[in-house]
């Protein structure tokens, strides 16, 4: 097997492995400082039960992120050299601050969060879980920034590099790398804040399965129930508010894309002749006979969703070379699903916002046992929008640009195609490491997949654990002395019972 | 805006910090990792040692992960060139480093025996490998690789196995186990200090002679690491500060002043890491083939637009860093105390 093919395998399987964890800790950051912040307002101890258990299983996935988190860093460098030459001036840059401004302030804060609980003041831990919080967010920026560079960039020219103050050529070849001519410009590229509101909406959305997973869990159990049904209704508005914010969010992303990367927009939605557009609900796309088979379609649909208008010309894939045009069935197929899951979301919170509204929600079985398991769809959601933004920038790591004509359409070459001028980007293919061979890939490969493999089934087993253990029963009444009576007695009433001790299922109030 | 060599001084100067930072303070953490099978007898000991640094690994290694996303942005040829020429290192050392982190945050997680001795071996087995292969690193860094015009390593895996890189990997072992020693003594009571005790003069017994054989090897062996040293003066103070460094741990050791010799040690891999940068000077990857093709930090630098904006984000950063890293030393300063929230 080739270099390249084997780079990007070991890219996707170790950035796919690691993209578990960052929208866990990013969605989940949010939902604790929510439990934090309401247990310095109301000194509930059950809300300090739901922080300090929520915090154990957040670190355990804070530390599987950092720990896989530290290879994406050193694998640019170690696979794809030749890439790193060409944009380590601009993409080098994000990831430098991403370490200053973001990874520092999550660290250090999250020793106070962990081990701080018995050391600093409530208020300086609640600090402390904001700071995290918020690195974790600001990690996200610098990361989509420099992901959104590569996918459309801006702010920065191509130029010959030089050596000893010469231009630099090897074997009569100029070397070229991207330079910053404006950082703002690079950092506010056209993708970015699409990319990123997206990206923080998907980590919302998993962040709060995540814990109506655990928390429906133990409401079926009848374990923990007061506190299984705090955190489930926390985290089902703000799922619901997420998985809706989601479908807008994809809207705008999908205009851009249409704009700025129209070959990975075509392929997502097997469009093939340039022209009005169809949006694909289900199909099974071919490009050797550039059809999608059984192929069930809104018509107009697409041509709707980019220039609000259902006649409207989209661009397809005729207008690029085969050997420019992405893959085309990974590109479809998880375009797809993310669309499909996303709209699964939507129903599931929808419907469990309403009986919960009606007071419903909490007896109806079948629909906690559903949000028991439903957090592998996010998990899937999110790892499948990662692989249609990647995979349909190919064959591009840095997409060239386009020029459009006045009519909506590209201003392709004499032979009817968009002739990309290769030196305004790099290939795929052109990116890799040219000291790195075949087998060091294959064997670093291998080894990751194995560890891989093992940690994530110590961590299942250690969140199982963690699971099955559940909160500790919050602290004795002299924690409630200074409340109002009717809380005291909210709490005395669901409290009659030990907070750890099984009850039956349809015991709660 | 500055021009553009002082730029890359500078910024090789900043590169030098981070990797100092990150040599102190995960030197510490690796080390008490090195000495985990060797000096905690039972299980609260070995608690008790994995909790003196479990607060700060994390914080500890992101030095690193700086130091690297730094030499990406500031010397994209030598961060290229360095990452795919040790490929095999470096995925080892992750496989290390990943281990190690796994380690720490499982070991806690159950009770029992056996899973907190397989924990327990990831964790020195981790922080052992971590440690060789940064000193093989510094080793092959010094001695250089073969090159190609674009700043391609040329060799194989073993080319960067010989002697001098697997000497100096020893004392980097050697070194940072006392360091974690000196600072697990620190945190420390009672009969556990007491054996410490032992390790830190017997790591520092190994250090010494790793130390003098690389001295001595490197001396009259390495010429293109010590031409610096005649061209600049100070470079020779840095040696004299090394040297009174190394001396002043037994003699601290022996008075009993463990905060003294632990500063010593902070001193000693501080002036360690300048020496390492004052002989590479002005290159960063070396061409052991051709000196001619060295990457220098002048022809790995990226623009000095980019430089510029990088002093700015390290300029507002830094401040903060500081204080973050401040706050968690002052919160968790003292002795060990094992509390429900700990490992």
């Amino acid at each position: 097997m080739d270099v390249v093919l084997l780079s990007r395998l070991q890219f996707a399987l170790t950035i796919g492995f690691h993209y578990l964890f960052p929208p866990l800790t990013i969605g989940m950051g949010v939902v604790m400082v929510y439990l934090e912040a309401k247990y310095l307002a109301t000194r509930d101890p059950l809300y300090e039960a739901a922080a300090k258990f929520w915090t154990k299983v957040f670190a355990l996935n804070f530390a599987l992120g950092v720990a896989t988190g530290i290879v994406m860093e050193f694998q640019f460098g170690t696979n794809w050299a030749a890439y790193s030459r060409f944009v380590g001036d601009v993409f080098g840059s994000a990831l430098a601050a991403e370490g200053i401004f973001a990874f520092f302030l999550e660290s250090g804060f999250l020793a106070l969060l962990v081990f701080g609980w018995d050391r600093v003041s409530p208020k300086m831990h609640l600090f402390a879980t904001v700071m995290v919080a918020l690195g974790s967010i600001f990690s996200s920026i610098w990361i989509v920034v420099a992901n959104s560079w590569q996918q459309t960039p801006a702010g920065h020219h191509i130029v010959q590099m030089t050596r000893d103050g010469a231009p630099w050529v090897v074997d009569g070849e100029p070397v070229m790398r991207a330079e910053i001519v404006d950082f703002w410009a690079l950092v506010f590229n056209p993708s970015t804040v699409h990319r990123l509101v997206h990206v923080w909406i998907g980590a919302f959305i998993l962040g709060s399965f995540f814990i109506m997973s655990i928390s429906a869990y133990y409401i079926l159990k009848g374990r923990h129930e007061e506190f299984a049904k705090r955190s489930f209704s926390g985290a089902l508005l703000f799922a619901t508010i997420a998985s809706l914010a989601a479908l807008v969010s994809g809207h705008f992303q999908a205009r851009s894309v249409a704009r700025h990367q129209p070959a990975k927009l075509a392929s997502f939605e097997g469009h093939f002749a340039t022209g009005p557009a169809d949006m694909s609900l289900f199909g099974i796309p071919d490009g050797d006979d550039e059809v999608v088979h059984l192929d069930l379609a809104i018509p107009g649909g697409l041509s709707f969703l980019v220039h609000d208008d259902f006649r409207a010309t989209v661009v397809g894939l005729d207008r690029f070379r085969p050997e420019d045009r992405p893959p085309l069935f990974p590109s479809f197929v998880s375009y797809h699903v993310m669309i499909s899951l996303g709209m699964m979301f939507i129903a599931l919170t929808v419907l469990a916002t309403i009986l919960l509204w009606r007071g419903k929600l909490y007896r109806t079985r079948w629909l906690l046992w559903v949000f028991v398991v439903a957090v592998v769809g996010p998990v899937i959601a999110n790892e499948f929008g990662w692989i249609a933004a990647e995979v349909g920038r190919q064959p591009w790591i840095v997409h060239p640009p386009l020029e459009w004509t006045a009519d909506r359409d590209l201003v392709v070459g004499p032979s009817g195609v968009v002739e990309y001028d290769d030196t305004l980007g790099l290939r795929t293919a052109n990116a890799v490491s040219p000291s790195v061979t075949a087998g060091q890939v294959l064997g670093s490969m291998i080894g990751f997949g194995l560890m891989y493999l093992c940690l994530l089934a110590v961590w299942l087993y250690v969140l199982d654990q963690k699971i099955r253990h559940g909160p500790e029963a919050p602290a004795g009444a002299d924690d409630t002395a200074h409340r109002g009576v009717f809380d005291v007695a909210a709490v005395r009433a669901s409290h009659q019972e030990s907070m750890t001790g099984p009850r039956r299922p349809e015991s709660g109030t | 805006m500055m021009d553009w060599a002082t730029l890359c001084i500078i910024w090789f100067v900043l590169e030098g910090i981070l990797l100092t930072g990150y040599a102190i303070l995960d030197g510490f953490d690796l080390g008490v990792g090195i000495l985990h099978p060797f000096v905690p007898r039972d299980d609260t000991e070995r608690r008790i040692a994995i909790n003196s640094i479990g607060p700060l690994w994390d914080g500890n290694e992101v030095w690193l992960v700086t130091f690297g996303g730094a030499l990406f942005a500031a010397f994209p040829e030598a961060y290229a060139a360095a990452f795919s020429g040790f490929y095999s290192a470096f995925i080892l050392l992750l496989f290390a480093l990943i281990f190690r982190a796994v380690s720490l945050e499982f070991r806690s997680k159950l009770e029992a025996g056996r899973w907190r001795r397989f924990w327990d071996w990831g964790f020195f087995g981790g922080s052992a490998l971590a440690t060789l292969l940064f000193g093989i690193a510094v080793g092959n860094a010094i001695l250089g690789i073969p090159l190609d015009a674009t700043g391609n390593f040329t060799g194989t895996i073993l080319d960067q196995l010989t002697p001098y890189p697997i000497l100096i990997g020893l004392m980097t072992v050697a070194l940072f186990a006392m360091h974690g020693g000196l600072f697990l003594y620190l945190k420390t009571e009672g009969e556990f200090r007491q054996r410490l005790r032992d390790w830190m003069w017997r790591s520092f017994g190994f250090f010494l002679v790793a130390y003098m054989l690389s001295t001595i090897y490197t001396v009259a062996l390495i010429p293109g690491a010590t031409a610096n040293f005649e061209k600049t003066f100070w470079a020779a103070a840095v040696v004299v500060v090394n040297v009174l460094a190394v001396a002043n741990i037994p003699r601290c050791l022996h008075w009993g002043w463990p905060a003294k010799a632990f500063a010593s040690s902070c001193v000693l891999i501080a002036t360690l890491t300048m020496l390492f940068g004052i002989a590479l000077y002005p290159n960063l990857v070396t061409a052991s083939n051709d000196p001619s093709l060295s990457i220098t930090l002048f022809n790995a630098a990226s623009s000095p637009k980019t430089l510029t904006i990088m002093l700015v984000i390290a300029l507002i950063g830094m401040p903060f860093v500081l204080a973050y890293t401040g706050i968690i030393y002052w919160t968790f300063r003292g002795k060990v105390r094992l509390d429900e929230h700990s490992y």
